[in-house]
């Protein structure tokens, strides 16, 4: 082996930069720049509070973004998920209207619980659609993204759906003012979310499942993996973490309309990208997903405090990133 | 343009080595065009992510030989080959073609050059037809308008030249991995190539294809074109080949005319040391011996009226042309293939239909014969392909323990002889025969009772060749049962104690004891005796 001493001390030094997986480490780079530029823009960007402020505030997105991580991991694609948010949110909501419990703690309990029930189901449908319906997932989602907003219009009857009882919304704020030990709520549910996640994906079974599924659905079927269960069971997750994405979301304005979430999808896609995770499945990042999703918020954020873009090219803004990101992925996955 | 090498009339007799020529009687033409040196690589070093896989190897091709080049998996043949082919640039090292040093072009721009490359993995698109792949890049157009007719013409007259009957308008996707090796090897030839470089072309193929493929390869070499050659098939080496140049390691071992080696010491200088006998001692099972598997009437698509059984400890080979049903009969069996009727029993108990898991828990293993699009996850590493099929052994309640998951790792690389330079590396970037080790190992992983393997040793060397039938062989000995699918004769004779033959998609014939070989086989897969099967 070592019979050629004179090749080998040259790429030795090499070798420990180039093991490092440029597209695991991409997302945190971007990251500290954007941190670094928003520093530049303006001085009151990098203090703790305004950081803080701009994580709460990506914390539905990122916790969408951690189920749009299963969904894309295992080669699937989930355009409903905006839709799902105001569909859960106002029957959530409509839920805690009819005062069918008495006690407001157990009603906003049972709330909860029901809110991740829909999610649950709402993703079971889309996941149904596309295994048993054998229908493309980005026209399956697409379907139910019309249907779950339709119901939405129709349940709020083209309005604002609002929490009546001043005593419910007064118990349920701190979940989403709350802050614990200095942390907001939201900060905590999110990495905690995550953390589950992150173990799904790489600690557990269904973690390899899903990555089997979404490199090589033949291989997976070979391997004995019930390929339809995996892909379902994604879904389902993802319509859990949109319940998440929804108990934050109600205590925030304590109301909800038809136009709820729109766009959304766009935005959990595009952190599920720029984290890193390969679009046509494989590979799964899900602390770089939500790297991604305070990225597009980091940049909303700078762009507010800066007078030179206005904050209405925000969605525009948003869109160029997503493009951008798959370019610097591909360019990465050709280097390695 | 004034060193373009001498005209393929002039008799270089120099160059030329006469031991080779002199194994050639019938070509009278060949001193003609043989001899000078086209492609040349000096002290071609190469190292991925500074793993070194090549050290300093020499290599000639001249113009109007067949080179061979030989070495166990992982030796760096297919590495050298893209680096003499452009695919990959050497770390150091210079490449001369015609005798003037060379950059190849990236990606398959050597093309231009007259370098063409049948790779190993192939490199075909799915969605396209076979007349599109062989067209791909230099369609045949009049003002801008395709000449799909002309182009379709000619795709036939290929394919038929390879005697192959593949329709040109059969879209990709849809074809055997013989079918698709063989549109590979029609599209290099295709191309007027004056070198082709062939990385284990016939491992997929039946002995008819294979030698259609060399009847061709002889011609355009007669013609002066130059060819590389990988292949495990020690035969085919020695009959086709003019030179041979053996890799061990990375290092370069020897090159000789082929004429003065034999397969033996060809097999010897690859290992470096001395093989025993390549096939274990058969051992037959009782007669009594428990049935584990019985197959009763089964039909698919395409296999009709299927009956056969499996004793304890057997080995049982499956013989037949490619496209015979074999794998079809097996995967249908292994709940992997839909069936039409019939009746799968493992034991006692009556196997569901097109249920994978259910055979499974009842200790049935089936390794695919298609490990690049059914076998592995080219991108996942070495952990994570071998436990994909187990992975509840490797921890509780869907927990995976990756202490235990390593440990097996180690025990199948012991086990199996899986070399890697990088324990890190991703399975598409191991050698072809590691990857076929690697399967081997995913599949064991289970303990099954049941060994189902289609084509075993695809692209594997001669010395894992002999440690897989070994392997086998133990098996069986220790009470599991193995079928083994296989279009290598020698491989199905040397292993099996019962052979059955399978014709468009029946059994026509199962033999046993003296009426093992290969003439006997032969008629019966051809059609030309049949007999009741109970
Ligand atoms: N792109 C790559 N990145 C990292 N390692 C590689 C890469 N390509 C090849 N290797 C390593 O180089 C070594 C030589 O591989 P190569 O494919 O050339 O072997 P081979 O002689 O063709 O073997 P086989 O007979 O099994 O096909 C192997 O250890 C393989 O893992
Ligand atoms: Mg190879």
């Amino acid at each position: 082996m070592g019979a050629n001493v004179t090749t080998e001390d040259q790429v030795e030094p090499k070798r420990r930069w180039q093991d490092v997986d440029l597209r695991a480490v991409a997302p945190f780079v971007a990251l500290a720049l954007l941190l670094l530029l928003g520093a530049m823009v303006n001085s009151n960007f990098i203090s703790l509070n305004n950081l803080a402020n701009v994580a709460t505030r990506s914390a539905f997105i990122a916790l969408i973004a951690v189920g749009a991580t299963f969904v894309i991991s295992s080669g699937d694609l989930d355009l409903s998920v905006g839709s799902m948010v105001a569909f859960v949110a106002s029957l959530m909501i409509l839920f805690m209207n009819s005062n069918a419990i008495a006690d407001p703690g157990m009603m906003i309990a049972a709330a909860m619980l029901l809110a991740l029930i829909v999610g649950a189901l709402c993703g079971l449908a889309n996941g149904l659609i596309t295994t048993v319906g054998k229908i493309e997932p980005f026209i399956a989602t697409l379907g139910t993204m019309g249907i779950y907003r339709g119901l939405t219009t129709w349940l709020s009857q083209g309005g604002a759906i609002t929490l009546q009882s001043a005593e419910q919304q007064d118990l349920y704020r701190p979940a989403y003012f709350g802050v614990i030990l200095g942390v907001p709520v939201p900060i905590i549910v999110v990495l905690a979310v995550t953390s589950v996640a992150a173990f799904v994906l790489y600690r557990m079974r269904y973690g390899r499942h899903v990555v089997a599924v979404g490199s090589n659905p033949n291989v997976a079927r070979y391997s004995g993996i019930k390929v339809d269960r995996v892909r379902t069971t994604a879904f389902v997750i993802q319509g859990v973490c949109v319940a998440i994405a929804v108990m934050l979301y109600v205590p925030r304005l304590g109301s909800t309309s038809a136009t709820t979430g729109i766009l959304w999808e766009l935005q959990a896609i595009t952190a599920v990208v720029i984290g890193g995770t390969a679009l046509k499945g494989g590979a799964s990042r899900v602390w770089g997903t939500i790297c991604g999703a305070f990225i597009l918020e980091l940049v909303g954020n700078i762009m507010l405090l800066s007078n030179f873009i206005s904050e209405y090219l925000i969605g525009a803004i948003q869109g160029a990133i997503i493009i951008i990101a798959m370019l610097v992925q591909r360019s990465l996955v050709r280097k390695s | 343009m004034e060193s373009e090498p001498k005209g393929s009339g002039d008799i270089v007799v120099s160059a030329r080595d006469d031991v080779a020529s002199a194994t050639h009687e019938d070509s009278q033409i060949m001193p003609a065009t043989r001899g000078d040196i086209v492609l040349s690589a000096q002290r071609i070093s190469k190292s991925f992510n500074g793993v070194q896989v090549l050290f300093s190897v020499d290599f000639d091709l001249r113009r109007g030989e067949i080179h061979a080049l030989m070495g166990e998996n992982g030796a760096g043949k297919s590495t050298l080959v893209k680096v003499l082919s452009g695919f990959e640039q050497p770390t150091s090292g210079e490449i001369f073609l015609d005798g003037k040093p060379v950059k190849l072009p990236p990606n398959g721009a050597a093309e231009a050059l007259g370098i063409v490359v049948i790779h190993q993995e192939f490199n075909l698109a799915e969605h396209l037809t076979v007349t599109e792949s062989l067209f791909l890049g230099r369609e045949v157009a009049h003002f801008g308008l395709l000449d799909r007719k002309f182009m379709r013409r000619e795709t036939r007259r290929v394919l038929d030249m390879l005697g192959s009957h593949i329709s040109e308008t059969a879209v990709i996707g849809s074809l055997t991995v013989a079918d698709k090796q063989m549109v590979e090897i029609a599209k290099a030839i295709s191309r007027d190539a004056r070198i082709v470089f062939m990385d284990e072309p016939t491992a997929v193929l039946s002995r008819g294809e294979t030698e259609a493929l060399f009847k061709q390869v002889r011609k355009l070499r007669d013609l002066g074109t130059s060819f590389v050659f990988v292949s495990h098939k020690l035969d085919e080496v020695t009959e086709l080949s003019d030179r041979v140049t053996v890799l061990r390691d990375g290092q370069w071992v020897k090159t000789a005319p082929t004429a003065m080696l034999d397969g033996e010491s060809i097999a010897q200088l690859m290992v470096g040391r001395e093989l025993s006998s390549l096939y274990p001692q058969k051992s037959e099972p009782n007669v009594d011996e428990t049935r584990v598997l019985s197959v009763v009437g089964l039909n698919t698509a395409h296999v009709r009226d299927a009956h056969f059984d499996l004793r304890k400890g057997e080995i049982l080979g499956f013989s037949g042309m490619i496209g015979s049903g074999r794998t079809e009969l097996m995967e249908a069996i292994a709940g992997l293939y839909p069936r039409v009727s019939g009746e799968v029993r493992i034991g006692n108990a009556l196997m569901p239909a097109g249920d994978i898991q259910a055979t499974a828990a009842a200790g049935l293993a089936y390794m695919t014969k298609d490990r690049k699009s059914k076998g592995l996850l080219l991108g996942s590493d070495m952990t994570s392909n071998l436990t994909l099929q187990s992975l509840d052994q490797h921890g509780r309640w869907g927990y995976l323990s990756p202490a235990s998951e390593r440990k097996a790792l180690a025990r199948a690389r012991r086990r199996f002889d899986i070399r890697v330079r990088d324990a890190s590396v991703v399975a598409g970037r191991m050698s072809g025969g590691n990857q076929q080790k690697l399967l081997l190992a995913k599949v064991m992983e289970i303990t099954p009772k049941i060994l189902i393997i289609d084509e075993p040793t695809r692209g594997i060397d001669v010395g894992t060749k002999q440690q897989i039938y070994h392997f086998i062989a133990a098996l069986a000995r220790e009470g599991c049962s193995v079928i083994v699918v296989s279009s290598e004769m020698p491989e199905i004779i040397g292993l099996c104690t019962r052979i059955v033959v399978m014709r468009a998609g029946r059994i026509v014939g199962v033999l046993e004891g003296d009426e093992i070989n290969e003439q006997e086989i032969m008629r019966y897969s051809a059609g030309l005796k049949q007999k009741a099967v109970a």
